[in-house]
This record gives C-alpha cells, structure tokens and sequence, in this order.
C-alpha cells in the first residue's frame, strides 16, 4: 500500500531525513523505532505531504501511484490519515464542528466522543488548552470520522493516562483492524504506521514488522517485539551496528496480500 | 456655557479636521431629508426596507423587543415603546419631555470636537432617547436603525443612552444604506451614561455600501460597578470608516468589554478602536478586535489608560491579510499613571498559518474549506455572546463574502 523509496527530505534547509526505504502493506501495521531527532515524525509529516518537508530525493507510492507531489488535502482523500504529535491551535473552531464537517456530516461527533469521554470537548476550540492526553484522543476521534485506509501514529500513548490507555488502544485496535477503510467498502485491507518509543501500543495492535531510524534514516528492520527487547535492553546503538552490517536496509519484499 | 456661546464655539469649529481618518469635505454634502413619511407599524415600511432593517438585526414585526426606533436620513419615520422600564423617543422630543435631559445633552460630546460634531449639533441632529429607568431589568432589547435612504447628504444623528441606577438594558442598533444610494455620510454622535451599577450591552450592526462615509462620534460615561458590554459588526464594503469610541470609567469596579469584528473589502478604509479611561479603582476593562482585510486597509487602535489602583485591562488587536493588496495596522496603546495597575496587550497581524490550514487539509478538507473555517472561527472570537437571531445573520453574512475564495 505504501512505499518508500530513496527518500531524502530537507527541512529549514537541512537533510533531515536520507535515502530513506519503507513499505507498509495492505494489512500491516508497521512500528518505527528511533531515539528522539532521529527523523520519525518528520517521515510521518512528509508522507502526509506538509510544506516545509521537501522531497529532495526518491518517492513516495501509495496504492501504487506515485504521491510525491500530490496535496495533502487529496492525500488524505485517497487514504492517508495521520495523528500528529504536536498538532496546532485552531482558535474558535470548534471540534465537534470540525468532526462534522471532516466526515461531511456522515458520523455523529456525540457518539464518536462519548467513547472517549471528549463529550464536553466537542464544544471547545480544538486544541486549545488541551493536554498532551486529550490532544491524542481527540486526533483519535478525528482519525475515526475520517477512516484512512493508511493509518500513522505518532506516538499515539505519550501522555495518556493509565486509565485512558486501555480506550486509547481499544479505539486504536478497532481504527486499524476493526473498520474497512473509505472507498474500500466490504474489504479491511488497512495498513498503519506507528511511531513508539515505549512499545506500549504493541499490547493493543498486531504489529507485523519494526524499523529503526537512526540519524535521518532506516538502520535495521525486523520483529517488532524482539527490536524492541534489543532496544530496552543494549539501548539504539546496537542498531546503528546493525546498520553497520547490512550496509543498506532493502525492502523486504513481499507480495500484497 | 450658554447656548449661545455653544453656537459659537461650534460654529468656530465647521473646518476643524479630525485626529483621525481621513479628512472628508463636508461642503460636498447636502443636508438629509426631514420629510420622509413616517409610519406607525414598522410592518408598513416597503418590503425593500424592511429586507435592510433585517440585515442588521432589526426585525420589523418587533417580535422580542421592547421598543424601537427608525431614523431615515434626518427623519424620525418610527419610534415605539412596548416594553415597561424603559422609555424610547426621539432626542429632540425627550429634550421638551425632560427638562432634566439638558445637562446630559452635548456634555459627554464636544460640539466643537471635530468638523463632524460641529455639524451634527448645528443642524440640530436628531436621532434616539433611551432611558433605562432605576432599578429596571428590561427584559428584551430595544431596537434601532439609522439609515441612508438619499444620495450626497449627510445624516446628523444624535443619540443618548441613559441606563439609570441597577438597570439593565440591551440595544441593537444597525446602520444602513438603502440599496442605490450613494456618495453619502453619516455623523452619529452617541452620548451613554450608565448609572450606578448599570449595565448595558450593546450590539451594533454597520451594513453600509462602497460609497459612503461614517464618522461616529461616541462617549460613554459610567458610574461605580456599571458594566458595559459592546460588540461591534461590520462586515460589509464602505468607502471610510473612523471611529473610536471612548469609556470614562468615573465610578469603582466598573468593568468594560468591546468587541470588535469587521471586515475590509477592496477599496475600504476602516480606522477603528476604542478607548477606555479607568479612572476610578478596580475597574476592568477588555478590548478584542478581529479584523480581516481582503483588499482593503484596517486600523485597529486601541488605548487603555490606568489613572487609578487595581484596574486591570486587557487589549487584544488580531488581524488577518487574505489579499496581496490588503494592509493591516495594529496600535494597541497602554498607559499607567499610578504604580499598582495591571495591562497587557496582545497584538498579531499578518496571513493564516500554513500550519493551521494544513492540518485541516490533512483531514480531507480542500485548501478553501479549511481556510474558510479558520476565518470564521477567528471571527467568532470576536462575537460570543451576540443575540442568537444575530449571529445567525452574521453567519450568513460571512457564506456570502465567502472568504475562502478570496
């Protein structure tokens, strides 16, 4: 469904992100590892296709059709849904409105929030004075109205809390594998990308394969849980060695299910 | 000072410029008719009139409101009362109704301010009494409308609001220009004073047209814990606009909120702001204006003056530039004369974050959706609180500049 390919990116002027491989397919959820800087989120925000990421190399194939210059707005029509970190303030729109409006006038906001207690946010300006919790579950909330076929976290348990979590990774589980996904009707075949420095959400979703990024790009790939075991336990450096080993991390290449 | 000494010093006055805005040449102005029919039911208007009294929240079947009053060009054409507290007249009227009316009429507006005031009080101006009588909860809003109705003369009006000891009142007033009039002005001179704990909310509505000039001239006087609540919409074309109201605030804890929404389309200029004196401890005060300009040029002022202990004030100037050609300038001022006040300002100009519009785009929206809805929700920043039949409006108002497309 995704791929990546030789994908160099600059922001403010820098590469950021360098020759960078990745796929996700139909199906799979894919977890990215990676200390903080090592260019995880910048990956997520140019897939989404945001200005000031700019493609200096390679491309980007979603669904086999090349993406790389598409705007977001149709990106995320063809499929691509993304929960951001830091996502900004949008003073006097209100969030209910929003969800509204996103699924254009398809789902109920009631009902999406009363599930993960933002009932009373939906009369609030998005973002606006919410915590780093209720920024993911409302993210959450609008990745529900919008069912991307391409679902990418960033960090989607940073500062939820013990409580939240387990709604948290429910409505997580349900988003990637519950639902078929928009202008797919009958067939599930979501894919999702997922960033996680704890590994938390991997008690909630089946993750299929991991990647570390390190220093702007892919060091090693393979068993989400076992990377994040080597990771808990010798720390991102044996990574780097990894990386060091294999000299050039392939997609591995698999047929589509 | 006698009448006559009045005269004279407004007289002296005819070719005095303002401090502000641009300098309009009054010879080219006629003075307004005094002769248009009058009627008894707002009902009677013609259905073209009655369509502008609606656009400015002013409804002609008078339904939820306990009084109203029209003015077209110089002439008085309705004035009715139908609530209990408070009393709705004509100025020139209440002035040989109430001997008492006298010392308010003039004081809080210099006849010899500027040129405009000059003319309003020679020519005698008319324009609408209302009196909150004490202790007085008037439970629905008092309706006006000003409007233009001939082409190349000037209306004067002349207003005065007296919300008397724990009142509690509520106008809407919208200002108009009748469809195919142009090259004309309006000079509106409104005198408020609200009385010991009073409180007064009041929502103005401008709807004027590409031609026409507004030179408003308003003082507000409050006494001890007065609230006064402002809200002010202008999101129609104008030639100019200077307005720049100014709150005494004479008595303790008062407290003072303006409002400020407007847009400036291609070819308006817009001066506007509002000024508020603390003079007396305690009191509070908030200023917030959101402005966009898709053409035009918007001066958003703003002064707060802390002349007494414990004020606090807050002053917050937002605009947006959705057009290469548009100009936005913002000039909050804060001035402390005594140590222990607290101010703050907070001033922005320039275009919509990318970010902003972005991230909806992300959720599926197009560029001009997410735009539009970024620009209403800035605006409505700015008109919380307004009657809902209003806001309802002003919602209308902004799908038809359809902003996204601009």
């Amino acid at each position: 469904m995704l791929e990546i390919e030789d994908l160099s990116v600059e922001v403010g002027g820098k590469e950021v992100l360098h020759d960078v491989n990745l796929s996700v397919m139909a199906g799979y959820t894919n977890v990215l590892f990676g200390p903080n800087g090592s260019g995880k989120s910048t990956l997520l925000m140019t897939i989404m296709g945001f200005s000031g990421y700019k493609i200096t190399k390679g491309r980007i194939l979603f669904n086999d059709e090349d993406i790389t210059n598409v705007p977001v707005s149709d990106r995320a029509k063809k499929g691509i849904g993304l929960m951001m970190q830091r996502p900004p303030n949008l003073v006097g729109v209100k969030l209910g409105n929003l969800v509204k409006v996103m699924s254009h006038d398809q789902k109920d906001p009631q009902v999406l929030a009363k599930d993960l207690d933002l009932t009373s946010f939906l009369q609030r300006d998005v973002n606006v004075g919410f915590s780093g919790g209720e920024i993911k579950r409302s993210e959450l909330m609008q990745l529900e109205a919008q069912n991307p076929c391409l679902v990418m976290l960033d960090e989607p348990e940073s500062g939820v809390d013990m409580v939240s979590i387990q709604k948290v990774g429910h409505k997580i589980h349900d988003l990637i594998h519950g639902t078929s996904c928009a202008g797919k009707r009958g067939q599930t075949g979501k894919a999702a990308l997922v960033i996680t420095h704890t590994g938390q959400i991997l008690d909630y979703v089946e993750a299929d394969r991991g990647y570390v990024m390190c220093k702007g790009t892919i060091a090693c790939m393979g068993n989400p849980r076992e990377l994040l075991h080597e990771i808990r336990s010798k720390g991102y450096d044996e990574c780097i060695s990894c990386k060091l080993k294999r000299k050039k991390a392939e997609p591995i290449s698999v047929t589509e299910a | 000072m006698s009448q006559s000494e009045t005269k004279k010093k407004a007289e002296a006055a005819v070719e005095k410029k303002a401090a502000f805005g641009s300098d309009i040449d009054l010879g080219k102005y006629g003075k307004a008719r005094q002769d248009l029919e009058k009627v008894s039911d707002l009902a009677e208007l013609k259905q073209e009139d009655q369509e502008t009294l609606l656009k400015v929240g002013v409804v002609p079947s008078q339904e939820g409101r306990s009084g109203s009053f029209v003015l077209m060009d110089n002439t008085m054409v309705h004035s009715s009362q139908l609530g209990s507290g408070v009393e709705v007249m004509s100025v020139l009227k209440a002035l040989k109704v109430h001997d008492w009316l006298e010392q308010y009429s003039w004081k809080a507006v210099s006849p010899d301010a500027d040129k405009y005031t000059a003319r309003a009080f020679l020519e005698e101006a008319d324009g609408y009494f209302i009196h909150a009588l004490p202790g007085q909860k008037v439970v629905m809003p008092v309706q006006t409308c000003l409007m233009l109705k001939s082409k190349g003369s000037a209306q004067t009006v002349h207003n005065i609001i007296i919300v008397e000891e724990g009142a509690e009142l509520e106008v809407i007033t919208g200002c108009s220009t009748s469809k195919h009039v142009d090259a004309a002005l309006h000079l509106g001179i409104s005198e408020f004073y609200l009385k010991k704990n009073a409180k007064l909310t009041f929502t103005m509505v401008h709807n004027w047209s590409e031609t026409i000039g507004v030179r408003p001239r308003t003082m507000i006087i409050m006494d001890e814990g007065a609230t006064f609540i402002n809200n002010y919409v202008a999101l129609r074309p104008v030639k100019s606009i200077q307005t720049y109201p100014t709150f005494k605030m004479e008595g303790k804890n008062g407290v003072c909120v303006f409002n400020t929404v407007a847009i400036a389309h291609p070819g308006s200029e817009m001066d506007m702001g509002s000024r508020v004196l603390m003079n007396a401890p305690g009191c509070r005060a908030e200023i917030t204006s959101r402005t966009i300009t898709t053409g035009g040029v918007v001066i958003a002022r703003g002064q707060m003056v802390g002349a007494a202990s414990g004020v606090k004030g807050h002053l917050e100037c937002k605009g947006l530039i959705l057009s290469d050609k548009g100009i936005q300038i913002a000039i909050p001022e804060l001035e402390a004369r005594v140590p222990d006040v607290e101010m703050t300002h907070e001033a922005a100009v320039g275009k919509i974050a990318q970010d902003q519009v972005e991230y909806l785009m992300s959720r599926g929206l197009t560029e001009d959706e997410a735009v539009g809805i970024i620009v209403k929700g800035f605006l409505d920043v700015g008109i919380r609180g307004l009657p809902p039949q209003l806001a309802a409006e002003i919602e209308q108002t902004l799908e038809q500049v359809n902003l996204a497309k601009m």
